[in-house]
């Protein structure tokens, strides 16, 4: 019986919370230091350094900065928070599975 | 703090997976010893957590962003093993599938975020909290500080690691080929960004979501909680 005295839920919960007001985390404007692409380095150093520009196209990701093909920043980064959130907790949900004591 | 590809030369890299690998060899070899299946959705939930906390930029001063990433949290309730996994799938979900961080750089991004940061963060808040009672003020403060020097020695390193590249990867005429910022620049940006702003936050983000696992978390998983809490 106190096996199910309480839920997840609230957690959950609060994991769509966050996901809702992520936009806020738009608000900052700029890169991260040292997390620049090669057209911002053009504007800071006037070029590009060749191994930079070598290896940056390495993988290009299917929903870059967050955002999501034809869809606005702010609802795009709500649905790249759910979306990357959904991806995370199966995979640990599964590895946990997996490996955990029974 | 997630370095893009392009920034660390190949061997960098290279070196940087090295170093990573047994972490995470160990890290599934512990989390099958430790890990409870009562304790699975708190590694989800968190590892989600970190994941849209990373998503919060914050600005900071010098006009960049930095944000939280809520790795001593996972250390703190799950272990720091645990913690390695879970940052580590987050790190790979973000590179792979939002550009955020490179492929090649993963190993490194991993050692800093996933490796260097619950560890620190786990052991200064063991330090500091020692044997003190759950829910008590030194646990709270060893959480929290636990949480700003994990996170801070996460940057350091994510700046040694690109203050090294004009050091050592450079054209015939000096020109730089990676990352162009040395050691005198690359670190005391990193700690600037991460001492200031992103380091308090992740001592707020750790103590307010403990309170918030404790309150909400089910009644037998936050009984076992406390143990390891206290353990």
């Amino acid at each position: 019986m106190s096996e199910n005295r309480g839920s997840w839920m609230g957690l959950w919960i609060g994991l769509g919370v966050l996901a809702l007001l992520s936009p806020i985390g738009l608000i900052a404007s700029g890169s991260a230091w040292g997390e620049w692409g090669a057209d911002e380095f053009n504007q800071l150093l006037g070029y590009v350094p060749e191994g930079l520009k070598r290896f940056a196209e390495t993988w290009n990701a299917p929903l870059p900065d967050y955002t999501i093909p034809g869809m606005g920043d702010v609802p795009g980064y709500i649905v790249a928070a759910v979306s990357g959130m959904a991806i995370i907790a199966l995979v640990t949900w599964f590895m946990g599975r997996i490996l955990a004591r029974k | 703090m997630h370095i893009p590809d392009g920034y660390l030369s190949p061997s960098t890299c290279a070196v940087m997976y090295a170093a990573s690998a047994p972490f995470w060899f160990v890290a599934v070899k512990k989390v099958k010893e430790t890990l409870t299946a009562r304790m699975v959705p708190l590694l989800s939930i968190l590892s989600a957590f970190s994941f849209v906390i990373m998503m919060f930029n914050i600005p900071v001063p010098g006009g960049t962003t930095a944000h939280a990433v809520g790795g001593t949290l996972m250390a703190i309730v799950l272990g720091p093993w645990a913690a390695v996994m879970g940052i580590s799938i987050v790190l790979l979900v973000q590179s792979v599938f939002f550009g955020d961080g490179g492929i090649l750089a993963l190993g490194a991004n991993c050692f800093n975020m996933a490796i260097v940061l619950p560890f620190v963060g786990y052991y200064v808040y063991r330090l500091i909290s020692g044997s003190a009672p759950s829910g008590s003020k030194r646990q709270w403060i060893g959480a929290a500080l636990g949480s700003y020097v994990g996170i801070n020695a996460a940057a350091l390193c994510t700046g040694v690691e690109l203050g090294i590249q004009p050091l050592l990867f450079h054209t015939a005429n000096g020109t730089p080929l990676y990352c162009p910022y040395g050691l005198s620049q690359a670190i005391p940006a990193m700690l600037l960004a991460h001492l200031t702003m992103a380091g308090v936050a992740e001592a707020v983000v750790t103590d307010a979501v403990l309170a918030f696992v404790r309150k909400s978390a089910p009644l037998p998983v936050k009984n076992s909680f406390k143990k390891e809490v206290t353990a």
